[in-house]
């Protein structure tokens, strides 16, 4: 059993709680959070150990991993402390507001031989990692372009402010929205090292941007674009989209779809010249417990394991993680 | 229940398997009485029984159903409440609190909070017993004989053990609204076990159960072994995982199981309506002693 605590009972905190309460090699010891509501409701239903004060928590419970659900302006803060205690981090994305922050932990997590992993939970999803060995593989050929999207209906009218309206807070479609897309392309086709122009948009939001428009660069020289948009309803929910272009054919990959072309017969199996499409359904692995996505559970599963040393502690590392904030930050850099 | 149930995800753009198709039903089916119109096509291949979330759209559609009492006679509604994303998006605009205080209604949490009064467990039920009779008011004058909670939800409550949670409402469900409650979910098996330790018996639990195994958490053979050993009434739904296996196929495994009372399956198409109710008739009647 893993003694696992979490600091942050927000929507994703509580997402990772369930989880982790269902999880067979998991004890969760503590939850800490600062609404009273939250703790008393999980307190009296769900007779978990709650706590007001994380730094009560980690001494009174002494777990050894922790899952950090705080507001990003925390990260830093919390996950140096976890980490110079010895204990493993799960830290929700983005990473940190501060990237000689994020460069910090990075180190800090390698000295202490902490396993780290952060929330970009589009990696576990069976399509995009189809598209990853594809990609990987060759089978586009030469790489001409890309393009990576998400749109959604996050702030679809003018409202009242919470931290997610608050750009030092980590608020913003750049931060919480764009850090998906970003994290994906570094993945899917090669780290992004330039950023050749940005706007930021506020639609609705008075202190942050709704929306981002990029044209970026990766340290192998491919060029793309990134479209992202959380103010539009047109969409039920987050749609992550990304595009690649090769010289023997071009991939669309969401989280439900992967469509691709080939322009010749010689492809991977078990796919032909032309258009192939696949669903979730095709890729998806069974998890134990599900509970809005099998990405969800498999992040969770796949830190747990890697704590039990039964995977390589290899996927969404922190330095990862750091890339995408270090890519963030050249974007507001470049802000027109 | 009804052997067949109508299910409402093709109205509102839910597609498990593809983004792109959801928004194209989004299209199709921007009008309400589009909406109705396929209802009345299922009900003419005599599925009387239409389960659906709260979405505010289902709100209209009951408005229409309510202006023609003889026309739906006999008509059933099962409620899945609630539409998490109305629920998902609030919280992540105005956080937890922020949300109570939103969808609560009257003034019962502001009062709360006014006082500083201390929570006691009977609030935060109250609380869950006003949000519920909200979600239902939508149906009044409808009959809702069978009540469920969405999956997220119920899931959500397993993973973090709150079991009297599941408890407090099955009761209440029976003695307020006067109904069968019951449970969606992804996790079948599991979720059985939780409810047996509060001493419900013989639940309705609605969860993917398809050829495929797709989204039958714990496996697919657990699922088998389950429904044939224990007392559960299923409806299956996601019967044709989002399209893998060929429709006849995928509906003579899913009525050839056992404990499976109802199947529940959307469709836009009066073609695909008229092929997926024969084929779970046909099935059925070749499952008939002779």
């Amino acid at each position: 059993m893993v003694r696992v605590a979490l600091i942050g009972a927000g929507k994703m905190g509580i997402s990772h709680l369930a989880i982790l309460g269902a999880h067979p090699d998991v004890k969760v010891v503590g939850v800490a959070d600062t609404s009273k509501i939250v703790t008393d409701v999980l307190e009296k239903y769900a007779s978990f150990e709650c706590f007001s004060d994380y730094k009560k928590m980690l001494d009174k419970t002494n777990p050894e991993a922790v899952f950090v659900a705080a507001p990003t302006k925390f990260h830093g803060t919390i996950v140096k402390e976890l980490l110079e205690k010895g204990i493993h981090v799960f830290v929700e994305k983005p990473f940190c507001l501060n990237v000689n922050e994020g460069a910090e932990l990075v180190q800090l997590a390698r000295l202490k031989g902490a396993v780290n992993q952060v929330g970009y939970h589009n990696k576990f999803i069976g399509t995009f990692e189809e598209a990853k060995k594809i990609i990987s593989s060759g089978a586009l050929g030469d790489i001409q372009h890309f393009v990576g999207e998400a749109y959604g209906p996050v702030v679809v009218r003018k409202k009242q402010e919470t931290w997610r309206s608050k750009p030092e807070e980590g608020g913003g479609c750049l931060l919480d929205y764009a850090s998906h897309v970003i994290d994906l392309v570094n993945y899917l086709v090669a780290p992004i090292d330039k950023v050749h122009g940005a706007l930021l948009k506020s639609i609705y939001s008075g202190n942050v941007e709704d929306a981002v428009y990029a044209l970026v660069e990766t340290n192998n020289k491919l060029s793309g674009v990134l479209s992202v948009n959380w103010s539009d309803e047109t969409y039920r929910k987050m749609s992550t989209t990304v595009t690649v272009i090769g010289d023997k054919g071009k991939i669309i990959v969401d989280a439900t779809e992967m469509k691709i072309y080939f322009k010749e017969d010689k492809c991977p199996q078990p796919y032909t010249k032309g258009w192939n499409v696949k669903h979730i359904n095709d890729f998806a692995e069974e998890v134990a417990f599900y509970l809005r996505g099998e990405e969800y559970s498999a992040q969770v599963d796949y830190f747990i394991k890697a704590i039990e040393g039964k995977v390589p502690n290899n996927k969404n590392t922190f330095e990862t993680a750091w890339q995408t904030d270090s890519v963030i930050d050249k974007i507001k850099n470049n802000k027109k | 229940m009804e052997r067949i149930l109508f299910g409402d995800n093709q109205f509102f753009g839910v597609n498990h398997v593809s983004d792109e198709k959801s928004r194209a039903q989004m299209m199709k089916f921007k009008e309400d009485k589009t909406i109705l119109r396929t209802i009345d096509i299922a009900r003419e291949e005599g599925v009387n029984t239409f389960m659906c979330t709260t979405h505010d759209r289902i709100g209209n559609i009951c408005d229409l159903i309510r202006q023609e009492p003889d026309k739906y006679k006999g008509f059933n509604i099962y409620p899945c409440m609630p539409y998490a994303h109305k629920y998902a998006n609030a919280v992540t605009e105005l956080g937890i609190v922020g949300t109570l205080k939103q969808y609560v209604p009257g003034n019962f949490f502001g009062s709360l909070f006014k006082g500083g009064i201390a929570f006691v467990s009977k609030d935060y039920m109250a609380m869950m017993e006003l949000l519920i009779d909200a979600e239902m008011k939508m149906f009044k004058g409808i009959n809702t004989p069978v009540i469920f909670i969405q999956n997220v939800l119920t899931d959500l409550i397993m993973g973090l053990g709150m079991k009297d949670v599941l408890k407090e409402y099955h009761e209440y469900i029976i003695k307020k609204h006067n109904a069968e409650p019951a449970y969606i979910t992804m996790n079948m098996p599991m979720l059985l076990d939780m409810l047996e330790s509060v001493g419900i018996k013989n639940p309705i639990i609605c969860s993917s159960i398809n050829i495929d195994g797709f989204r039958m958490s714990g496996g697919k053979e657990l699922y088998e072994h389950t429904l044939k050993t224990r007392e559960v009434r299923g409806v299956a739904m996601q019967v044709l995982s989002g399209g893998a296996t060929p429709v006849k196929q995928a509906l003579e495994y899913v009525c050839g199981l056992p404990k499976i009372e109802s199947i529940l399956f959307g469709a836009s198409s009066k073609g695909n309506i008229h092929e997926t109710v024969s084929l779970i008739k046909q099935f059925d009647a070749q499952k008939q002693p002779v």
